[in-house]
């Protein structure tokens, strides 16, 4: 792909099928003309519909959990706390959210109550803030000591990287629900950062990995050369020159390293391993109300609904990073709308014979 | 560079650890005389050094994650000092862990002349190897099924996306599979048990489907197959009516006739369908062209059908030997009559008629095990609920071999489901894109320009090379398989790998624990040496490097 001026299919060839495509290309080049690759990036992610839908429901879910009922510094807006027993509002603890008197109300308890009144919004938010803890402290930590142990093998090779790779091998070998259930038993119960720092130290391996592979293919470029022998030290090379070239991979993979980690991380609490009560987390929540499931769905509703949202969120967003970083993916409209095109085109055509004729 | 970046979003695109095992192998030229001795020791050897670093790494944290004596701390016994310190000596608390690592690890080198030693348990004074064969075999049979419906539904899925790229049947596979990828297992589960059990069997009660819902399932029959078909218009419409009246009239007569309460296929159902499966298979695999496959294939039905009501008698006393022996008599009577039909090509022939063989066979014998379902269901210990939700088998439950092959049914039937669930959707992912990538190959185009049909181009020349990249998970996946799955195992109560597991890390019971990770990580090694020998053995530009 040259850089050229767009030219008008007609006086450049004569092939219709190589004119088309020249065509192409010259229109995809005009879209990113004078754009640097990080905002061409930006714009292609911009455009992935189901990557900013994404985007925007966990940026909502995220902003619902830390003000509803408070984080740290910040206030809560919610009446109850998430360890208050109140009054049983409706029988049973049902959900009070709903149509009633042909109106939508939230009422006093909209995800309802469980057996000793607990309030199931307040649980359930402060759940997932424990789970978004996991997730995001899980997701940078290990894609840091990922990107370390990675970019060290891969840019100093020879024994170096052996010993790195046999030590990520030994990492890998660890079933990592199995290592992780080790782990909560160890540091787990209430605090939801030891766990995440506790699970980080397992999952960076295919990060590793990963980033190897990219710094041994880009070590090689010419850039690289022309660096050192513009006399870079070995780490301003590895951090300024090789890495940012590998930075779409990473995030990527750091994207999906997270969806991963709140499955994990509930699927430990479930089990009993992760955080435990009396501190809350989506998954203890499920595993404390899953016996209760005929009597009271909602307690079980609500938990499992944040976990499948929030990781089907993230693997929409990194679905959608994925592509904007890849140069090779184009937007392929479906089949409906080209055929839609080519009558709309047809039709311009006919009102154009029409009104020649006429 | 290409393998590169094709494992890289592939890593990217399943299940992180699984596919991440599987480096990029380097492509280099062959060196005169095949080292392949050389690759192996070394390639035994380094897998060897993982993987007694990985024991000393769980051994280490086990140690310091588990506390033996965490009962007696709490204890209100006189004697709770004496008790403490017998266990301490017991156990060898009192040496270093990195030397009780040793001892452990000089039991375990045992295995490899085989007189293993992995220890006892010190809570049921059990014997870990002991324990650990009834743990595998429970595993293995509730994780196999599992996993190779996973694989092949999840290819199947995966080849028709990939051929209908950006249609919509292609996007909601798509979406389907994030769906699928972001469900938690325990909620998946306790969802079917709720549903696939408690809700199925309530509606074996009066097993009435309603209008409504007979029509609103007719409709997305009839959507989905057309959606598969593709095609103009008018073939989506015939699609549509011709699926969702079929799917109408299955669901009508099965709720008029109250099929589910006595479900039988009966000979003539069988030939219909095996006539189905011969059409598909010679479709596939031969060409309709080919007539000798299909009247081949159409023999073996017509075969199988016959010998309906004299296998009944067969079977009166089946045990597992006689069904193997007759599935291989099935395939070699298959394999003889599509080479009796001779003509150029015998052995296409006759492995079109030794597939339909196969799927005939499962039908007689799905047929059998249907006729025991009422008895079955109706019995003292079942009560007409006949989905199980947790354990292996029905206790004090008596009959014959079809009795016990329905209770085991019964039993898997959900957990199976919920794995499927989970493992399906990296499947799906996988085939598509590895068969897109090799769509896009000059040899395809080449296949296409000297004039081969299309079916041939598809299945010969993209499909069988998409499976490469395949073969290099399937081996790790299988190894995995003995690992078990801890949430599933412990949802519907199964006591294989994963109970063991959960049950030792809760009782601080490490040798148990160990035992269950010898197991796991010893296969996923071998898994990942045969997957770089299955790779270099399927595509000739890897070649071992030593």
């Amino acid at each position: 792909m040259t850089l050229q001026p767009p030219l008008q299919p007609a006086e450049a060839h004569h092939d219709p099928a190589e004119a088309v495509e020249q065509n192409e290309n010259a229109i995809e080049l005009k879209e990113v003309e004078g754009l640097s690759q990080g905002r061409i990036v930006m714009r292609r992610f911009l455009r992935h519909r189901g990557a900013m839908v994404s985007a925007f429901v966990l940026l909502f879910v995220i902003v619902l959990v830390t003000t509803s009922i408070g984080w740290g510094p910040i206030p809560g807006w919610w009446k109850y706390g998430y360890k208050e027993l109140n009054p049983i509002t409706n029988a049973g603890g049902a959900p009070t959210m709903g149509f009633h008197d042909g109106g939508f109300t939230f009422g006093e308890h909209p995800f309802g109550q469980d057996n000793i009144g607990k309030d199931g919004f307040a649980v359930v938010m402060r759940g997932t803030q424990q789970s978004l803890t996991v997730m995001f402290v899980l997701g940078i930590v290990s894609t840091l000591i990922g990107i370390i142990v990675g970019s060290t093998a891969g840019f100093f090779r020879g024994r170096t990287d052996n010993v790195l790779m046999r030590v990520t091998d030994m990492f890998i070998t660890i079933p990592v629900i199995m290592i992780g259930a080790i782990l909560g038993k160890w540091v787990g119960g209430a605090s939801p950062w030891a766990l995440a720092f506790a699970l980080a130290v397992i999952s960076w391996t295919g990060m590793a990995r990963l980033v190897r592979g990219e710094f041994l293919s880009l070590r090689e470029r010419e850039f690289v050369d022309a660096a050192r022998v513009a006399g870079a030290s070995n780490g301003r090379i590895m951090f300024k020159h090789i890495l940012p070239n590998a930075i779409g991979v990473i995030i990527v993979n750091a994207t999906l390293l997270m969806a991963a980690a709140i499955l994990l991380e509930t699927a430990l609490s479930y089990l009993g391993f992760g955080i435990t009560s009396p501190e809350v987390s989506l998954g203890q929540l499920i595993s404390e109300y899953q016996t209760a499931f005929a009597t009271r769905p909602w307690l079980f509703w609500w938990p499992g609904l944040f976990i499948v949202t929030i990781a089907l969120t993230i693997n929409f967003i990194g679905d959608g990073l994925r592509d904007a970083f890849d140069p090779r993916q184009r937007r392929i409209p479906t089949r409906r709308a080209l055929a839609r095109a080519d009558r709309r085109r047809e039709h311009a055509a006919a009102r154009q014979a029409a009104s020649a004729k006429a | 560079m290409a393998t590169t970046t094709t494992s890289g979003s592939a890593a990217a695109e399943t299940d992180a650890r699984s596919a991440s095992d599987v480096a990029p192998a380097p492509v280099r030229r062959q060196r005169r005389g095949a080292p392949m001795a050389t690759f192996l020791g070394r390639r035994f050897l380094s897998s060897l050094i993982v993987l007694i670093g990985a024991t000393f790494i769980v051994y280490m944290l086990l140690a310091y994650a588990i506390d033996p004596l965490e009962d007696l701390r709490t204890s209100t016994a006189p004697n709770k000092q004496q008790l403490i310190e017998a266990r301490i000596a017991a156990l060898n608390l009192d040496t270093p862990p990195a030397l009780r690592w040793l001892q452990w690890l000089r039991g375990a080198a045992g295995c490899v002349v085989g007189n293993c030693d992995l220890g006892t348990s010190w809570v049921t004074g059990a014997q870990v190897t002991s324990m650990l064969q009834g743990a595998v075999y429970s595993t293995v049979q509730l994780v196999a099924s599992a996993t190779f419906l996973a694989i092949g539904l999840g290819v199947v899925v995966g080849i028709v996306s990939a051929l209908r790229q950006y249609t919509g049947f292609d996007y909601s596979v798509t979406f389907g599979s994030f769906v699928l990828y972001s469900l938690p297992s325990f909620w998946v589960a306790v969802l079917l048990k709720q549903w696939g059990a408690i809700g199925f069997n309530d509606f074996l009660a009066d097993p009435v489907v309603k209008t409504g819902t007979t029509v609103l399932l007719a409709l997305i029959a009839g959507v989905v197959w057309s959606a598969i078909v593709g095609g103009t218009l008018r073939r989506r419409l015939v699609t549509f009516g011709v699926a969702g009246a079929a799917t109408a009239a299955v669901l009508v007569f099965v709720s008029e006739t109250g099929w589910l309460l006595n479900p039988s296929l009966g000979p003539v159902v069988i030939g219909a369908i095996g006539v189905g499966i011969a059409y598909a298979v010679v479709a596939l695999g031969a060409g309709l062209k080919n007539r000798r496959a299909l009247y081949s294939a159409l023999t073996t039905v017509a075969l199988g059908v016959a010998l309906y009501y004299p296998l009944q008698y067969a079977f009166v006393n089946a045990s597992w030997p006689l069904i193997i022996g007759l599935a291989v008599v099935a395939v070699g009577s298959g394999i003889l009559i599509g080479y009796l039909f001779g003509g150029p090509d015998r052995v296409v022939s006759a492995r079109a008629a030794a597939i339909t063989a196969v799927g005939v066979g499962v039908l007689i014998f799905v047929d059998r095990v249907m006729a025991v379902w009422y008895t079955y269901s109706n019995s003292t210990r079942i009560n007409g609920r006949p989905i199980a939700t947790i354990g292996s088998q029905t206790p004090g439950l008596q009959g014959d071999f079809w009795v016990e092959v329905l209770d085991k049914f019964t039993h898997l039937l959900l957990p199976t489901i919920a794995l499927i669930l989970i493992s399906f959707a990296a499947y799906t992912r996988y085939s598509r894109a590895s068969l897109l990538e090799v769509m896009n190959h000059d040899y395809i185009r080449t296949a296409r320009a000297k004039g081969l049909p299309e079916r041939v181009v598809t299945v010969r020349h993209g499909f069988r090379n998409s499976l490469i990249p395949l073969a290099t998970v399937v081996p790790l996946d299988i190894a995995a398989l003995f690992g078990g799955a801890i949430i599933t195992e412990r949802i519907f109560a199964w006591s294989g790998m994963g109970t063991m597991f959960i049950k030792g890390l809760q009782t601080a019971d490490a040798n148990v624990v160990m035992g269950y990770f010898i197991v796991t990580a010893a296969l996923l090694v071998i898994a990942n040496i045969v997957v770089d020998f299955v790779y270099a053995a399927l595509d000739p530009r890897i070649r071992v490097n030593a």
